[in-house]
Parts: structure tokens; C-alpha cells; sequence
């Protein structure tokens, strides 16, 4: 009876998991790597550039060299002499300029621009106070600017939690999902349940070895965005770990459930893309969530990825406490428990 | 005395149109190593699935080591041990992860070492399942069934898909089992391995128990245990049947195809007094072959149909 302890099976069941797992040379590339990619593209796509500036156009005339000389006084400007108003208005409609300076019979100088596009506003306003300047025009109040170029308010701040988010949604319901089918194909699953075996522990250790996987990875994808990509870790690390881990629960548990009943890869493959491809949409991997209408907010915020990738948002980039993010880690915590219950209610062991 | 290792009484069992398993009634004796014998579809792999708790008759009665399966799954799990049919253990595990893997369900059990060493795969047991040749995959099924030491063995078509050699060597690692007086209950479509390794068999046809008892005494109702063939040269006189019939020995005899069968009770005295008559009669004989009776013998002679319609 003594030996009983030497073998715990959801050690047994786990650690098996896992070897399989970093038995496949493929999945491993992948599931490291693919992050990695992906972030290195979005880095090069957003790395740090200067500050833009803005194309506008002069239409040449006997009087505008003036206007012309004012305008490239200013840094933020690039001032292009456009022969005639007709090429002029052809260049803004393309998105060449952002504004064109015409010169008017009377002296005072014509703005043509869209102001349904932002950088043809901006360019009004750069536009008018080079020219006012240009003319004389003084300032009454001295003004002295400060530059603040701040890590966590760039596009890559917000995607680097976006794509964690989707790598720990994606892991889990492939790992999790194609690992059951299969083995309920091969008719392992009948197999096992003809021993004791528990199956709450066979469940679990799906579970189990998917965060060994995920430590690594999160290890990996996070470490690359501090080092190389300079995205912000603001908050608790044991938050943060808190966060992947409840996400992982969740997503595990959903996957199970999708692989409860599916007795081929394809039945699964179908189910599997019915439940992420709304996340992926939906949830604010690439662009933030607030951009659906109010009606559907109460919904998108019940969504497991939209709660991860709100928390670890939270968590990386303002530094919020545990009390921001409770309200998300209860809705993975619900998932977690809701899935995991029905999975082992509906499971197909044969 | 201790209850029944298994008993089954009135079992049924239908699928949407089939009857797979149709009033079965079995019972089986401590210690003994008893065989389902039919062709593939008779509801033998039903009727043991029933019985290792994996499928629900809808009517009947199983008891497995004096418990149900309804107030005692727990227990049951953990004394049986279980080969299914087509079961793919994963080929990416060793051969000695799989058997711990498996030795980790049950409280009490065999040495993994020792397991391995009995279905002789010591050699193989750091080598991935899927290396293996289908013979050695089949003897780490056999392994995973007896790694916790169980009181019932069920073995579903252990040697099926095979070659000979293999089979050969998995019918030793059997008996090997067998010698430990654990009591074995296995389906086979094979006649010759019900024959070497069952204490005693049920052929099984459409669901039902048709014949019983040990293979010799099943061949023995066939009333003989071998069989005569012999023809005499073209153009020779023919032989009464009769006379045949009244050699020592002899049971039957008939003509067949200008040939003749004879039923033999024993060998050894009906061959000499075959050959005196010849003798006396100045004949000779073109050709002379004979055959044990086998259980498929038995099973042609109950239902007209060969076990393996190939």
C-alpha cells in the first residue's frame, strides 16, 4: 500500500501530457515562435518614428513666394509649389496634400481643405499660424513646449496584451481540443475510463500541463516585448501572473467543453472556430473593444478574451491594483467553473 | 465458496436494428481461462464490453466477482484488468511511460519493471510505442491489462491482425499469465487459439451461446476426433461403405468425390485395419491425408458456415 504514493495520476497524467507535447517539434516552433514573428512584424510596423509631417501645396502665383517662404520656415510642414489650383486639387483628393494655399485677388490668402480628415485640420491650423507669423503677427501669451513621448500609449503597448490574450485563447482550445478528439478516435479514452482512473484528474491534467506550456510561453512573448520592443510592465508581476494563469483556467476549460462531444478533428475544428473567431473580433486584440456600439458592451465584457486582455491591459500598462481587475479575473473564474462542469457533464469517453 | 469471477444471465443487448447480444447466459469458474469463440459480428466484443462495464445491456444480469456494476464500479476498476480491440496507445510515449502511466490508476499492482519484463519487452522500454512492430504494441496492451495485478482478465481478440509468429509468442506470454491461476476471459474468431490457450470455450452465433464446454470435449461431440481421406486408383472397385464403417476405430464413413471420409475415434487402430482391408482386397491407395477435428469442424457442423467467411 505504501507503493499508492509513489504514483499520483494527475502527475502521471500531466507529465504525459506534457512529453507529448514537447515531443512534436512542430507544435513547439509554433507555439514559441509564432508570437515572436508576429510581434517583430508589429514592431518594424511601429517602430518609433520622428514626428510626421504634414504635405501641403501652394498654387504658384506672382505673390505667394511670401507665403511659400513662411510655410518652410516650419519644421512641421513639407511645402510642395503646385503649377495649377486643378493638379493641386487632384494631389489632396489622392491624399498627396493635406491643404492647399491658393492666393486670392484681394490679398488674403484661401485654405482649401477637407475637414472631415484630421491631418487636413491640423494642417489648417499649422498652415494659418505659419502664415499669420509670417506676416508679423506676435503672440500675447509666451508659450514654451515640452515634448512627453511616453512607452505605453503606442499601438504596440496595446497590442502586446492583445496577442498574449489571443496566444493563451489559441493554446488552450487547440492544445486542449485536437489532444481529446484525437485520443477518443484512437480509442484511448475508452481505454482509460476502463480503469479507475479519475476523471475530474484526466480532465485536470489537460489543465495542468497546458500552463507548464503557457509559463514558457508568456516567459518568451513577454520577455521579448520588454527587452526589444520596450512595451511596459507597470504593474504586480504576481498580478500578472494571476491574470495568465485564471485565463488559462478558462480557456483550458472551454476548450474541454468544445472537445466534449466531437468525435473527429474536423467536428472539433468547426466548433473551435465558431467560438474564437468572435473573440478575435470582438474582444480588442488589434483594436480596442469600446468601438462596438454601447448596446453590445455588457456582452463583449462577459467574453473570456475581452476579460483577459482588459486585465492584463490593466496590469501592464496602467499598473491598476487587484481591485481594477476583480471584476475580470470573476468573469474567467465563472468561465472557468461553468465549463469545466458542463464538460465533465457532457463528455463522450468512448 | 467464492462467488463466480463472472456470471451473465439473460443478457441482451440491441443497437438501432441489430440484435447484438441476444438472451446470453454465461458462467465462469475461478481460476479457468475461458474463450468467446464466433465470427466476427456473433456480439462477442458486446457482450464482453457489458461485462468490463463499458456498455449497458438493456436486459440482464452481470455479476463480476460477486459485485454489480451499478453499486460497485469503483472497486471493480480497480480489480479488473482490460485489453480492448483497436485501442492506439500514443506513440509518443515509451514504453515504460505507458505502463506507469497506467500502474499510476490503481492503488496496488505489479512491479512496472517487472510487467515489462514478463511480456518481454525489457529491451523495448525506452523505445516510443509508435517504433514498435503491431506483435510487440500488442504484448504492451497485454502488459497495461495485467500491471494491476488483476483478479479478472478480459482479453478482446488479443491476437487479431497478427502475423503467425507473433500470435504464437503472444499465446505463450497467455499461458504464461494463466499458470498464476488468474481467471481469463477472452474472444477470439480464431479457432486454433481458442484451442490452445481456452480451459473452455462458448461458441458464439447471432448474440447466443450455442455450444459449451472444454474444446476437447466440444470436438468430442462431433463424435470423432479425427479426420480420414483416401481414394483408390481410377478404375478400382469400389469399397462398401459398410465395411469401412465396421473398422476398429471408425465412426462414420461416406463417399466423396470418388473418395472416401471416414470419422475416426482413434487413429491408431483405424489406420492399420484400413490398410489390412486394402490388403486383403489387393488394392492400393492414390492418396491418404487426415486431420484433427477442430473447433471450426464443430462450428461448420452446428451452423453450416465457416468461422471466417474470407
Amino acid at each position: 500500500m505504501s507503493e499508492a504514493r509513489q504514483f499520483s495520476s494527475l502527475r502521471e497524467l500531466s507529465a504525459v501530457r506534457v512529453r507529448e507535447f514537447l515531443r512534436e517539434p512542430e507544435a513547439v516552433f509554433w507555439t514559441f515562435m509564432f508570437p515572436v514573428l508576429l510581434s517583430v512584424g508589429l514592431g518594424i510596423a511601429f517602430r518609433n518614428k520622428p514626428a510626421d509631417v504634414t504635405p501641403v501645396g501652394v498654387v504658384r502665383d506672382a505673390g505667394t513666394d511670401a507665403v511659400v517662404a513662411a510655410l518652410t520656415a516650419s519644421k512641421e510642414l513639407k511645402v510642395t509649389v503646385v503649377p495649377t489650383l486643378d493638379s493641386a486639387l487632384a494631389a489632396m483628393r489622392n491624399g498627396a496634400l493635406a491643404l492647399v494655399v491658393v492666393r486670392r485677388a484681394d490679398g488674403g490668402v484661401e485654405y482649401r481643405f477637407d475637414d472631415t480628415r484630421p491631418d487636413a485640420r491640423l494642417a489648417h491650423l499649422i498652415v494659418d499660424d505659419a502664415v499669420q507669423r509670417g506676416a508679423g503677427r506676435a503672440d500675447p501669451v509666451a508659450t514654451h513646449d515640452s515634448l512627453v513621448r511616453a512607452a505605453g500609449s503606442r499601438y504596440i503597448d496595446f497590442v502586446i496584451p492583445g496577442l498574449l490574450g489571443m496566444n493563451i485563447m489559441g493554446g488552450s482550445i487547440w492544445g486542449v481540443g485536437f489532444a481529446i478528439v484525437d485520443m477518443r478516435r484512437k480509442r484511448l479514452l475508452k481505454r482509460l475510463v476502463a480503469t479507475p482512473m479519475s476523471r475530474g484528474e484526466f480532465l485536470a491534467s489537460f489543465v495542468a500541463s497546458r500552463l507548464t506550456v503557457l509559463l514558457i510561453e508568456v516567459l518568451f512573448v513577454l520577455g521579448f516585448a520588454y527587452i526589444a520592443l520596450g512595451v511596459p510592465q507597470r504593474g504586480s508581476l504576481v498580478q500578472l501572473g494571476a491574470v495568465t494563469l485564471l485565463s488559462a483556467f478558462a480557456f483550458g476549460a472551454l476548450g474541454i467543453l468544445i472537445a466534449s462531444r466531437a468525435r473527429t478533428i474536423e467536428g472539433a475544428q468547426g466548433l473551435m472556430n465558431a467560438a474564437m473567431v468572435p473573440m478575435w473580433v470582438l474582444s480588442g486584440v488589434f483594436f480596442s473593444s469600446e468601438r462596438f456600439p454601447a448596446l453590445f458592451q455588457p456582452f463583449i465584457r462577459m467574453l473570456p478574451l475581452t476579460a483577459t486582455n482588459d486585465a492584463l491591459r490593466a496590469t501592464m500598462l496602467r499598473g491598476d491594483g487587484w481591485g481594477m481587475v476583480a471584476p475580470q479575473m470573476a468573469v474567467l473564474a465563472v468561465w472557468t467553473v461553468v465549463c469545466g462542469w458542463t464538460a465533465l457533464k457532457l463528455f463522450r469517453w468512448r | 465458496m467464492p462467488p463466480a469471477p463472472l456470471a451473465v444471465r439473460g443478457l441482451r443487448k440491441r443497437y438501432d436494428d441489430v440484435v447484438a447480444v441476444d438472451g446470453l447466459d454465461l458462467e465462469i469458474a475461478p481460476g479457468e481461462c475461458f474463450g468467446l469463440l464466433g465470427p466476427n459480428g456473433a456480439g462477442k466484443t458486446t457482450t464482453i464490453e457489458i461485462c468490463e462495464g463499458l456498455n449497458e445491456p438493456d436486459e440482464g444480469e452481470v455479476t463480476v466477482l460477486g459485485l454489480n456494476w451499478k453499486d460497485h464500479e469503483r472497486e471493480l476498476r480497480q480489480r479488473l484488468g482490460v485489453q480492448l480491440q483497436e485501442t492506439q496507445l500514443s506513440d509518443k510515449l515509451t514504453v515504460l511511460e505507458t505502463v506507469r502511466l497506467f500502474r499510476s490508476f490503481y492503488r496496488t499492482g505489479n512491479d512496472i519493471g517487472d510487467v515489462i519484463a514478463r511480456v518481454q519487452l525489457d529491451e523495448k522500454a525506452n523505445a516510443r510505442v509508435g517504433k514498435l512492430s503491431g506483435g510487440q504494441k500488442q504484448r504492451l496492451a497485454l502488459a497495461i491489462a495485467i500491471v494491476s495485478n488483476p483478479d479478472l482478465l478480459f482479453l478482446d481478440e488479443p491476437t487479431t491482425g497478427l502475423d503467425p509468429q507473433s500470435r504464437r509468442h503472444l499465446w505463450d506470454l497467455i499461458n504464461d499469465i494463466k499458470a498464476t491461476g488468474r481467471t481469463t476471459v477472452l474472444t477470439t474468431h480464431y479457432m486454433d487459439e481458442a484451442e490452445v490457450l481456452c480451459d473452455r470455450v462458448a461458441i458464439v452465433d447471432h448474440g447466443k451461446v450455442i455450444a459449451l464446454g472444454t474444446p476437447r470435449q466440444l470436438i468430442m461431440s462431433l463424435g470423432a476426433e479425427h479426420v480420414v481421406e483416401f481414394a483408390c486408383p481410377d478404375g478400382a472397385p469400389a469399397l462398401p461403405v459398410d465395411a469401412l464403417r465396421a473398422l476398429t476405430g471408425v465412426t462414420d464413413a461416406r463417399t466423396v468425390n470418388g473418395g472416401y471420409e471416414l470419422k475416426v475415434a482413434e487413429l491408431h487402430r483405424a489406420v492399420p485395419a484400413l490398410l489390412a482391408m486394402l490388403a486383403e482386397r489387393g488394392l492400393e491407395m492414390a492418396h491418404l491425408t487426415t486431420h484433427s477435428a477442430t473447433l471450426e469442424d464443430v462450428f461448420v457442423a452446428l451452423t453450416g458456415r465457416h468461422l471466417r467467411d474470407e
